[in-house]
């Protein structure tokens, strides 16, 4: 009787184990929805990708090269640009297998790991906070002025990131030592796409000559051509009057450069047959990473950060910010962002000096470039490789991708107006970012003052020599 | 005689077809066979790392910055709008190769320029190989060091040749360098070494 039962209880066991595992195979390898293998929530960089567990897991049965070639794809670029200091060619060379012992620098995920929160911090890093001493424990040898810093302090904004120094290596800081906090002619660079369209090979050029079009000249269908304000809009802006017809955005052409049928609302397809490396960077940040994901577009209730209740359910894609056709850049750079967040930062905006400058260019009372909008440091115009053989200013719709480290955000876009050490000091100034720069920074970042001492030291020991 | 000229065209043809097919197996199997060694190998390489670096820096650093003086040469190239120095660009071809070879599985070696004087620290010998390689090549002049060292589990053939001033801009750019560990370098002194790696078995 005892044996009998005991059977019965090792075939429910095998039973239950074989459907338990035939589930999860399904889920795997069919269902579209994972989230039931997720380990732990994702990093505030990759949370919108929830619900796409394949998006970095593009394998189930795939291991950590599998992860690594999907932190490659997203951000790969982003390592290479601003020249990586710590590349992983310098990893694999022979000379460093005993570092790698110690660290594997040349896996992504030794320093972001994924889905621990708990030991996640600022930047996504997971790694020690005094990661930098197992190379760098002589620093003090080369470097008198970094004797007896703690190795927990490297990484402190203003003095060294482990991927882009660009802003901050010792040169550079020697260079823009003496730099006023204001410059005498503040300005940002100047957008330029009208004026390049003629260097840039994939401009569908053939099929829309940049020449001015007219109300005759347009070639929407005629059950959707009749809309007074849309026709003064399309003739008011630039795409009339670079030969940018209904066609181009409503109706992409295929691959063998023939119409598509007519679509009334098109996504971001609708705009990247002449604006693809805009889309391309769009879709690498916050505000597009789910379309590159292949999922729907980002909404504010989505969001982590403090957002507009009334926006909530508002779709993020290119026309979410620029309109259907009117696309106001000015609306962009500004209203467009503040209708969604409503954080403390994004709040204070409208009272803050940047604001004011703001003001001044969009009511004309001020040159063009000197105004201070949400784009202007979030979206700023970035000198950006096209190819390898031509570069060209574009407005870097990747607004993530000089979020943090913040000191990313020094060339790209401080610096325009400001000096260095004002800029480091107001970025390591949380309270001062709070309310939007509305102020003097409180905080003192010191890596001015010691490239300042090793640079005298230099002409010292030079002058020293020479007598 | 026309169809004799005609057959002797077939004739041609088909024995010039075996002979290409016969040439072309021939060039594989010799392709494939192993003929260079380690050492071979490196000397090669470091011909021609050499002579393109030397082309590099007489050709263009010393011609345009120096004799010329229409552009400035810097180790912060972009920001100053410069020529990439010579052991920039050298560094930069290393890691060049290094991200190549990644994805040609036959392709194993790698190079580095070092020194005992080195501007950036992270360039100075680690390995017991380099250390002695360094030293070697700066104490005998014209003579190449060569040896096999052990890495993270993997055997290297190491060769290590000397890196010395050829030009003028040589001398006073590791002179005059801030973090220069030597400022007495003079034309024609041993400044570092080229340091090739080859994984061998054994």
């Amino acid at each position: 009787m005892a044996k009998k039962s005991t059977m019965k209880l090792w075939l429910l066991w095998i039973v239950a184990s074989l459907g338990a595992a035939g589930a999860f195979g399904y889920v795997m390898f069919e269902a579209g929805d994972k989230t039931v293998f997720m380990p732990g929530p994702l990093s505030n960089g990759h949370h919108q990708l929830a619900d796409a567990c394949d998006s970095c897991h593009t394998d189930p049965l795939g291991g950590g090269e599998v992860l690594q070639q999907a932190c490659i794809d997203c951000h790969g670029e982003e390592r290479v640009k601003p020249h990586d200091s710590h590349p992983r060619t310098k990893f694999k060379d022979p000379r460093n297998a005993d570092r790698l012992e110690k660290i594997n620098a040349l896996q992504c995920v030794s320093c972001h790991v994924e889905h621990r929160p708990e030991i996640t911090r600022k930047n996504g890093v997971t790694q020690p906070v005094d990661v930098c001493y197992h190379c760098h424990v002589d620093v003090g040898e080369n470097r008198p002025s970094h004797v007896g810093m703690a190795f927990d302090t490297c990484a402190n904004s203003g003095c060294h990131n482990f991927h882009n120094n660009r802003a901050l290596y010792t040169d550079f800081l020697v260079k823009h030592m003496d730099d006023a906090d204001l410059s005498d002619k503040p300005k940002v660079p100047l957008r330029e796409f009208g004026s390049v369209i003629d260097e840039i090979m994939e401009y569908p050029r053939d099929h829309y000559p940049v020449e001015p079009l007219t109300l005759a000249d347009k070639d929407a269908p005629p059950e959707f051509a009749a809309d007074e304000e849309i026709d003064r809009d399309w003739l008011e802006t630039a795409h009339a009057k670079a030969g940018v017809n209904c066609s181009a955005c409503h109706q992409p052409r295929d691959a063998q450069g023939e119409l598509t049928a007519w679509v009334d609302k098109p996504g971001v397809e609708g705009c990247n047959s002449c604006h693809n490396h805009e889309v391309a960077r769009f879709k690498l940040g916050k505000h597009g990473m789910r379309l590159a994901a292949d999922l729907s577009p980002m909404r504010p209730d989505m969001a982590r950060l403090p957002m507009n209740d009334k926006a909530a359910h508002a779709e993020l894609t290119c026309n979410s910010c620029h309109g259907g056709h009117r696309f106001d850049a000015a609306y962009a750079a500004v209203d467009a962002c503040l209708a969604c967040h409503n954080d403390e930062h994004s709040v204070a905006y409208e009272a803050s000096p940047h604001a004011e400058l703001w003001q001044a260019e969009v009511g004309g009372k001020a040159d063009a470039g000197t105004g201070v909008s949400c784009a202007t440091c979030h979206m700023p115009r970035i000198d950006f490789d096209v190819n390898d053989w031509m570069s060209r200013k574009l407005v870097d719709h990747n607004q993530s991708a000089t979020l943090s480290p913040n000191s990313k955000m020094i060339r790209p876009a401080c610096l325009h107006c400001h000096g260095l050490g004002f800029s480091i000091d107001a970025l390591a100034d949380q309270s001062l970012i709070d309310n939007n720069f509305t102020g003097r920074p409180s905080r003192h970042v010191e890596s001015l003052d010691l490239a300042r001492a090793d640079q005298e030291r230099y002409l010292r020991e030079k002058a020293e020599a020479a007598q | 005689m026309k169809q004799h000229s005609r057959k002797n065209m077939i004739a041609l043809t088909l024995l010039g077809a075996v002979a290409t097919a016969t040439g072309v197996s021939v060039a594989e199997d010799v392709a494939d066979k192993p003929m260079i060694s380690p050492k071979t190998m490196a000397d090669a390489l470091h011909l021609v790392m050499d002579s393109d670096r030397t082309v590099y820096t007489q050709k263009i650093v010393n011609r345009l910055a120096k004799k010329e003086k229409v552009i400035t040469a810097s180790e912060h190239f972009e920001d100053e709008k410069a020529l990439v120095l010579p052991a920039q660009m050298f560094r930069f071809g290393s890691e060049l190769v290094a991200k190549r070879a990644e994805k040609l599985p036959d392709v194993k070696f790698s190079y580095s320029l070092q020194s005992m004087w080195p501007v950036n620290k992270q360039n100075a010998p680690k390995t017991e190989a380099e250390k002695a390689g360094l030293k070697f090549v700066a104490d005998n002049k014209g003579q190449n060091y060569y040896t096999v060292e052990e890495l993270g589990g993997t055997k290297y053939f190491t060769a290590v040749y000397a890196d010395t001033a050829v030009a003028p801009v040589c001398v006073s750019c590791h002179n005059d360098h801030k973090d220069t560990p030597r400022r007495d370098f003079k034309l024609g002194d041993v400044m570092g070494g080229v340091v090739i790696r080859i994984p061998v078995e054994g």
